[in-house]
């Protein structure tokens, strides 16, 4: 008579457990990501907003409210429109040459192809090395007067170039820097979208007489759009970052300036190392300001990709 | 056809020299950088400029802090992706779609922007100039999270966790005895992804460390900056801070690649 009672409640017990373990504990495997963005990623990315509206450094105790003055006075800073500039020209020297290099290396690495995996690992090898290292080892193959590059350009009869110097050359080398890192690695992302491609179609038009040239045109590059924005998306973003590559440059290449300016002219400073001057490198600490510029910056990597993004849906077939 | 190979090889070379010349002008004495032609074959001076980094530098010191954030943080990473893909991928629960839908988005979220709330955040936990402040943050991702539901929603047989429950497991259980075993190899492809992009991490060690506590790249940089002229020895140090990885990558390159591949695709 009296077991049977505490049976019933021990089984209830058992599977109010059970239940528990079955609805809420999901919920504490994926805890820890969330908790963690919202803490080191949501957090900071909400405060800037808050800290970007105030008067506000590293070494005063008090933060005076100054509403949109940051952005008004960043609008009329000749030195932000500069780093604009310099982060849309060197994000496009970088990236369309890249991303069309990248389809035509993936394109190569899709058919049967002996030494296969040596291939590929060679193409991954420079996004392996530090961005350090890659800048470290760039700046003396672009030295002025005894860099390798400038050894070869020789031969062709082309001066001694000082690569860090000007606008265009200084573009021009921190975008080989960037292309040499992140070239293959697209490159990989694209071959895994080719490989989805059905055999057949690409059996039917070497039956028609299709060009390699043209099956790229007219098969491959459709049929992997959806990758292709994604990965336009992407380096759209990281090409609006940029940030490593010019510090670096401005430090080994020794072209004086301080090392978050781009060079002594901020020929080569962009959006991402003009806030971590404000921030920073300033002897302010101007957290208002670079906060300000932040957004800017924000503003500037959803409007350049949602134009991309728009550019890569509409076009068809016809990329390259 | 011939072509093919041959502007493959090509793009190989070009992959590979800058790393190689690296090599060649850090084992080399400074006089050997005003030759013409530059020199192609490595000297025998490398020893010796490796130990003039480790005079010039706290290298060693650098070292070790990489090696303890860099592994640290792929064990963590490996471990909560796991345990967040499982849930993702294997079990059922309200709000399952659209959170798996919020970390993918959060994948786009420049994390450049908060940098500035960051540091402040750091100051206040005083952790500047320590690992913490590159570990915690950095302990689990979103990429690592959807790498890893991708994966077991593919490779995991649902039969198996039905096994599992029929036997009377509790979902750690499962997570613990079935789950973990079954998700070794793309864990561990996902740890030597962490291990490299966090030994390969600049800019926040640079902004959120000391430079007589560093890390390689952030010595790296301080040789780089302080001793312009003397490329030896910058590339005698980038040398030490980069082959170790290369080595990895010349060894498992196959499955990294793989691992890229894969997580990619659906991207």
């Amino acid at each position: 008579m009296s077991t049977l009672p505490l049976a019933l409640t021990r089984r209830r017990r058992r599977s109010v457990r059970h239940t528990l373990d079955v609805r809420v504990s999901p919920y504490a495997y994926v805890a820890p990501f969330f908790l963690l963005f919202c803490a080191f990623g949501l957090f900071p990315l909400v405060y800037t907003a808050w800290v970007s509206l105030h008067e506000w450094t590293l070494l005063s105790e008090t933060q005076e409210f100054v509403g949109l003055g940051n952005f008004s006075a960043l609008l009329a800073d000749a030195y932000f429109w500069n780093a604009t500039f310099n982060t849309l020209s060197i994000g496009v020297l970088s990236t369309v040459p890249q991303l069309a290099l990248a389809i035509w290396l993936a394109h190569l690495l899709n058919r049967r192809l002996r030494f296969q995996t040596l291939f590929r690992v060679s193409l991954l090898l420079p996004n392996v090395t530090s961005v350090v290292a890659v800048v470290v080892i760039f700046s003396q193959l672009f030295g002025r007067d005894f860099g390798m590059i400038n050894w070869v350009l020789s031969w062709f009869g082309v001066g001694n170039i000082d690569w860090a110097a000007g606008t265009a050359t200084s573009h021009l080398a921190l975008s080989v820097m960037i292309m040499w890192r992140w070239t293959g690695y697209n490159a990989l992302i694209f071959l895994a979208a080719m490989q989805a491609v059905p055999r057949e179609l690409y059996e039917a038009a070497t039956l028609d007489g299709a060009s390699t040239f043209k099956q790229l045109r007219s098969i491959t590059i459709p049929m992997i759009r959806p990758t292709i924005v994604f990965v336009v998306i992407v380096s759209t973003i990281g090409a609006m970052q940029i940030i490593a590559e010019p510090m670096l440059f401005g430090q080994s290449s020794g072209g004086g300036g301080g090392i978050a300016t781009g060079g002594p002219d901020r020929q080569f400073q962009t959006l991402a190392l003009f806030v971590y001057e404000q921030g920073f490198a300033n002897s302010t600490f101007d957290f208002g300001y670079a906060s300000a510029a932040s957004w800017l910056m924000f503003l500037a990597v959803v409007v350049v990709a949602g134009i991309n993004f728009l550019i890569t849906r509409r076009v068809k077939g016809g990329l390259v | 056809m011939r072509l093919r190979y041959l502007t493959l090889t090509a793009v190989a070379f070009f992959s590979a020299f800058p790393l190689y010349y690296s090599v060649v002008v850090a084992s080399r004495h400074n006089s050997a950088l005003a030759q013409v032609p530059p020199p192609l074959i490595p000297g025998g001076n490398f020893f010796a400029n490796v130990s003039r980094v480790f005079d010039t530098v706290p290298f060693g010191l650098a070292l070790v802090n990489s090696v303890i954030v860099a592994g640290s943080i792929s064990i963590a990473v490996m471990f909560f992706s796991t345990l967040a893909g499982f849930a993702f991928a294997k079990l059922t629960f309200r709000g399952r779609n659209i959170m798996l839908v919020i970390t993918v988005a959060t994948m786009m979220v420049p994390a450049q922007l908060g940098i500035i709330p960051l540091y402040m955040l750091m100051v206040k936990l005083e952790w500047t100039g320590t690992n913490y402040a590159l570990i915690v943050p950095a302990l689990v991702n979103a990429f690592g999270v959807f790498f890893m539901t991708q994966y077991l929603s593919r490779a995991l047989p649902t039969e198996l966790l039905e096994a599992g429950r029929v036997d009377g497991c509790s979902t750690w259980g499962l997570f613990w005895h079935v789950v973990l075993p079954a998700a070794r190899p793309a864990a561990a492809v996902l740890g030597m992804l962490t291990f490299m992009s966090a030994w390969n991490d600049y800019f926040w060690p640079l902004v959120v460390l000391n430079p007589d506590n560093p890390t390689v790249q952030v010595a790296l940089s301080t040789l780089a900056s302080g001793y312009v002229n003397d490329y030896v020895l910058g590339l005698a140090g980038t040398a030490i801070g980069t082959l170790p990885l290369v080595a990895v990558f010349a060894l498992f390159g196959k499955h990294i690649i793989g691992g890229i591949m894969q997580g990619a695709v659906k991207g």
